[in-house]
């Protein structure tokens, strides 16, 4: 018995990790009761870490924990409905058991469904990144809502809510049609892309390259369900060629080093690597999504660092078709820091001059970044200072922070 | 939708900070302020003396009856006034931020860049529209206020 429980219990954590949604998805398959396939399971890990370390670890533990899952909501059906409709759901579990007990080795992977039910238009934007972290991956409310910056208690009702409406609204349990996926598949990305750049940039550092490393999983696992799609691939690439970066994007002392200062001996070659042939594979199978082009301009500007090679010119390209798939003035703005390498800053800065109207970038701190930068290069010093100053304000990262207020006090000393 | 930031902090480590490094956190505190201003969230703001400043009053004894004519008044007790602040805390209110956010993710947000969010708690909290037996404003707190 001495250290039974300690192997159960990473034999619970490593079951949880790999199998957690793929359980929830295919308990609440039916039923599109998410929240009670979550609460069956979660008794069903219980009993596991309970009679694992006695027993030993089943042979086949996902469905060790399907079949006590499957118990558990079967008692909650009964205490739930009415005779008549608790009877029909009751036998509904029971072929569903028996299916399952005949091929244990072959649970059906329903996570892909399960992806598209939290992405349904149904489901308020916000919180369809919130609801595939919970309950693909497993991770607490407490988890989700340090990184999304709102109270733990906020986060569970929101989270309850959303899964309510699952079940009410009668949110299909299904992976699209073929003439729906591409806007579908969309959502299901874009849930998952938000929550890699949540731990890349806008919190800390704490707590934030668990979040990256979840969102890399996510891409991963949709990659491997949906293996003809490339868009998923591109934004699998977009996340890794981000990810390669990670050791060279911080110097020593913790100060923001940004991509042209970098050195590319700390980029991860091996995530370069496979980010590289992850967007190979997915231009081959056309056509290009907004997530194929980030990820090449990503590959661009890594051939360019790498061989100094001027991919500029293929840069600015790249840009431009994505500004027309996306007309997003964050695509305005990353074009124009491009072109001031391409032209020149005066270029630049007459390129990003209808922004300065736009609302929804006096917020974004990297516009004003970018213009504060840009001014500072064609000598007006003083509208520089006064961008740079609004840029720094809006930055919640000390490390950031740090950064702008060198190129604050360089500016007024020289 | 209007909310106060509350900007809390151990004073007596804030007054121990030598001027010049002092200044130094000013200049994001001043750049914070610009941003706010530039995206149009920004109301008001103050920094408060510390506590050792302060005075409370308080009414001490007597027993506190709503008259007919609506006023609250206080019967047999007698007005005090102390040195110092209401409640001694391990951190005190050191100043704040009063901003224009659509709901209290935003304004957490907004929060969230503070840089006293780096050295001590920021509570934030919604103010209440508040508005007299006129239906004016007495105390605007968003522009849904009706102004007469």
């Amino acid at each position: 018995m001495t250290g039974g429980g300690n192997e159960a219990a990473r034999a619970a954590e490593r079951v949880a990790r790999e199998s957690y949604g793929r359980l929830v998805a295919f308990l609440a398959a039916r039923t599109r009761d998410v929240a009670g396939a979550e609460d069956a399971l979660a008794e069903a890990f219980a009993s596991a870490l309970k009679s694992w370390p006695a027993d030993g670890v089943p042979a086949n533990p996902d469905a060790w924990l399907l079949t006590v899952a499957r118990r558990r909501q079967a008692d909650a059906a009964r205490r739930r409905h009415t005779r008549l409709a608790g009877e029909e759901h009751l036998k509904m579990m029971a072929d569903e058991m028996d299916a399952a007990a005949q091929s244990p080795d072959d649970i059906p992977d329903r996570r892909l469904a399960l992806m598209f039910t939290c992405a349904h238009p149904a489901i308020e934007k916000g919180m369809r990144t919130p609801l595939i972290l919970q309950t693909i991956l497993g991770l607490t409310a407490q988890d989700i809502a340090a990184a999304f910056l709102i109270s733990p208690a906020t986060m569970g009702q929101r989270l309850v809510r959303a899964k309510g409406r699952i079940k009410e609204t009668g949110i299909p349990f299904a992976i699209p049609e073929k003439a729906d996926l591409p806007e579908r598949l969309e959502a299901v990305l874009d849930a998952i892309y938000a929550a890699y750049t949540k731990g890349w940039a806008e919190i800390g550092e704490t707590g934030a390259p668990r979040l990256t490393e979840e969102a890399i999983w996510l891409g991963r696992l949709i990659v491997s369900l949906l293996p003809d799609e490339p868009e998923a691939k591109g934004m699998l690439a977009l996340m890794l060629h981000a990810e390669a970066r990670r050791g060279a994007r911080r110097a020593p002392d913790g100060a923001y080093v940004p991509l042209e200062a970098q050195d590319t001996s700390l980029w991860d070659e091996t995530l370069v690597a496979a980010a590289e042939a992850l967007l190979h594979q997915a231009n081959e199978a056309g056509p290009t999504g907004r997530y194929q082009i980030e990820a090449a301009i990503q590959s661009a500007h890594v051939a360019r660092r790498m061989t100094g090679a001027d991919t500029w010119p293929a840069i600015l390209a790249l840009y431009d078709h994505l500004y027309r798939i996306t007309a997003s003035p964050v695509v305005t703005l990353n074009r124009a820091v491009a072109l001031a390498e391409a032209e020149g800053p005066a270029a630049a800065l007459a390129a990003i001059e209808p922004l300065a109207a736009d609302k929804r970038v006096a917020d974004y701190q990297p516009y004003w970044a970018a213009r504060g930068h840009l001014l500072a290069e064609v000598g007006k010093g003083a509208e520089a200072y006064e961008a740079l100053t609004v840029a720094l304000g809006l930055s919640a990262d000390p490390a950031v922070r740090r950064y702008l207020q060198g190129r604050l006090a360089t500016l007024q000393n020289g | 939708m209007r909310y106060m930031l509350m900007l809390y902090a151990d004073e007596k480590v804030g007054t121990s900070i030598p001027a010049d490094q002092m200044a130094k956190a000013m200049e994001t505190m001043y750049a914070y302020h610009e941003a706010l201003s530039k995206a149009g969230a920004f109301v008001a703001t103050s920094a408060l003396a510390p506590t050792w400043d302060s005075k409370t009053l308080h009414m001490e004894g007597g027993e506190v009856r709503q008259r007919d004519d609506g006023a609250f008044v206080n019967e047999g007790g007698e007005l005090k006034v102390e040195d110092g602040p209401y409640v001694e805390t391990r951190e005190q209110l050191g100043g704040y931020f009063i901003i224009e956010a659509a709901n209290m993710d935003e304004a957490l947000k907004w929060a969230a860049r503070c840089p006293a969010a780096q050295w001590g708690p920021i509570e934030v909290r919604p103010l209440v529209n508040t508005v007299d037996h006129f239906g004016k404003a007495w105390c605007a707190t968003d522009g849904d206020v009706p102004v007469s």
